[in-house]
């Protein structure tokens, strides 16, 4: 950890949207006309005026605009819903950590649920590094399905679908074609137990359960993997100390949210609880 | 440069304390606090019940000052036994158990069931500016409320020292601090965040914080808390020992504060600035500082701004 802290805007200013894209029946994606300088991975603190203030992952910023995409399911994120183009969101940010990779590397990006918005934005900034990309997005169904234009778009990227009901890809978890695509590139070299020529690293984005399997499965396969890992925020900069996880301490929105997988699995609530706003357990 | 002192029996590796309502909501924090080179660490106001706190945005920060209204959310006390308990297995740095209550019986209270726990010390939260709305004003802004929380709070607390934490928005806080004294204060948590204050968003016209106003911190409060500690020290004439917080960046911040009489020094906007090094980074300032003006030990230091006008005047 540096002694410093890198320049966040720690104070929210309010900016009109300027664009609300409607990507499914509960997700929509806001664009603002500002940059943060974010990086894939970090998050910002959206405020609604008169509402809340709720951590959201950046789903693009490249240098001109702003995106966040958001699933409406909370008070907040309802009321997020019904704003137009002009209404105005305080914006605070960028925080926490990033994805980080080498130009040129092989990565596999899971993303579960609206964990496509953050994964789509390593994927654009990757692709330009000359990054090699297999994409495996999941949803419940395939009306739930996020950013595949967007990916299919993209060069040397390949995506892999799975829905829980079958109704696009295949009927099940994308971590299952993640085993599967592992299994398949790694064969030649499973008996010297590695497979880091086959694939670099992999970033993980979604629910917690889908982080664990990728989490065990990386280990496992022993390539280094970054997954992002949601704990309730309050400050954002590590202050208010909500977001410290057991047993290590350290704070999510500055150790985290993207957490490399070695000091993930030292994390032993992960997969078994987070705390709530007055700092009580609550199963996850 | 060893900064290590024994205070109410107490010993601390070096002066710097992690303050109330920063990072410390679990043992996890606490140890975690403690290896960043912590001398002691403080637990977030514990209060009986669960109390809920404010909706976001709770904490804004420049690089001048920082507002909070975070309206010390807390899960009770069973989350106290269960987090205190796991960090007395080990207890790595002594621990300052900081209480708060709604009422003097409600002090009394909280204050017994912690002080089974065997904290090193118990802080008692009569100060906290941004619950005022849900409970009036604070009872460190009237001298005699001050003494009564003290004086119950005392009633149950056994051999632990009780240090109350005082409030900056009041033009006694000497006077408060000698009323607390009288009442059986063992030693005093020097200031408490200052104002209330209030930060408005242009384009919507709003309050930023949820909760409209709230407790300002770090460096613009810095010389208001020096100036409190100066206060308190001199009308209790140095016989206890304040822990002097408010605005501390530096190992040079944290000198000055000792100067003006504190014994302990905490710090907890100060991580938004340096980071959770800030303790390990104020403490070897405070060492190089000491050494190159061949301050032999840090008790010196306490107060030593008032030795100095005395021998002046």
């Amino acid at each position: 950890m540096s002694s410093q802290i890198p320049i966040q805007n720690r104070l929210p200013k309010t900016y009109p949207i300027s664009k609300v894209k409607q990507e499914t029946e509960m997700v929509k994606t806001i664009t603002f006309d500002v940059s943060f300088g974010a990086r894939p991975g970090q998050f910002v603190m959206l405020w609604v005026p008169g509402v809340d203030e709720v951590p959201m992952s950046v789903a693009l910023d490249d240098g001109k605009k702003l995106q966040v995409t958001f699933f409406a399911v909370g008070d907040t994120t309802r009321k997020l819903a019904e704003f137009k183009k002009g209404d105005l969101v305080g914006i605070r940010g960028p925080f926490g950590t990033f994805y980080e990779w080498s130009a040129g590397d092989r990565l596999a990006l899971v993303a579960g649920g609206y964990g496509a918005a953050p994964m789509y934005f390593v994927a654009k900034e990757a692709v330009k590094d000359g990054c090699a990309l297999d994409v495996f997005v999941g949803a419940r169904s395939k009306k739930h399905l996020l950013y595949l234009n967007e990916f299919g778009k993209l060069q040397k990227t390949k995506v892999h679908v799975s829905t829980d009901d079958g109704s696009a890809g295949l009927k099940g978890f994308n971590v299952t074609l993640l085993q599967q695509f592992l299994a398949e590139v790694s064969t030649p070299r499973l008996r010297t137990g590695s497979t880091a020529d086959a694939v670099d690293r992999v970033f993980a984005c979604g629910p917690e359960r889908m982080l664990l399997a990728v989490s065990e499965l990386s280990h496992y396969r022993k390539i280094p993997a970054q997954l992002s890992l949601e704990r309730y925020m309050k400050c954002g900069f590590g202050l208010c100390g909500n977001c410290a996880v057991d047993p290590l301490g350290i704070r999510i929105c500055t150790d985290g949210p993207v957490v490399k997988n070695d000091l993930l699995r030292k994390i032993t609530e992960f997969g078994k609880y987070h705390r709530d706003s007055m700092g009580q357990k609550q199963k996850t | 440069m060893n900064l290590s002192q024994t205070i109410l029996g107490v010993k601390f590796k070096n002066p710097t304390v992690l303050a109330s309502g920063i990072w410390g909501i679990t043992a996890s924090s606490w140890r975690r606090v403690a290896r960043s080179g912590a001398g002691a660490v403080t637990t977030k106001s514990l209060w009986l019940k669960e109390h809920k706190g404010h909706p976001n945005p709770v904490i804004i920060s420049t690089e001048h000052w920082t507002l909070n209204a975070v309206g010390v959310p807390d899960a009770g006390i069973e989350k106290a036994r269960e987090e205190i308990g796991d960090y007395m297995k080990d207890h790595p740095v002594p621990l300052i158990a900081n209480v708060i209550a709604d009422t003097v019986s409600n002090f009394a209270k909280t204050a017994a069931e912690i002080a089974r726990l065997k904290p090193d010390f118990l802080e008692v939260n009569i100060s906290c500016p941004n619950v005022e709305d849900e409970f009036g004003k604070p009872f460190a802004c009237d001298a005699s409320s001050a003494a009564d929380v003290t004086k119950a709070v005392k009633a149950v607390s056994g051999k632990t020292p009780v240090f109350i934490k005082l409030s900056p928005n009041v033009d006694n806080i000497g006077m408060i601090a000698d009323f607390c004294a009288s009442a059986g204060a063992d030693g005093f948590t020097v200031i408490n965040t200052v104002g209330p204050g209030m930060a408005i968003d242009l384009r919507s016209r709003m309050p930023i914080l949820s909760n409209k106003v709230g407790g300002l911190s770090g460096p613009a409060i810095k010389p208001l808390a020096v100036k409190c500690i100066s206060d308190v020290y001199r009308a209790t004439e140095g016989k206890f020992p304040i822990i002097g917080t408010g605005g501390v960046l530096t190992g040079e911040d944290a000198l000055e504060m000792m100067m003006a009489g504190a014994s302990l020094i905490g710090i907890g906007t100060g991580i938004a600035y340096r980071g959770g090094e800030v303790f390990r980074l104020v403490t070897e300032e405070m060492e190089d500082w000491c050494e190159k003006e061949g301050v032999k030990k840090i008790e010196e230091l306490v107060g030593s701004t008032h030795k100095k006008l005395r021998i002046d005047n």
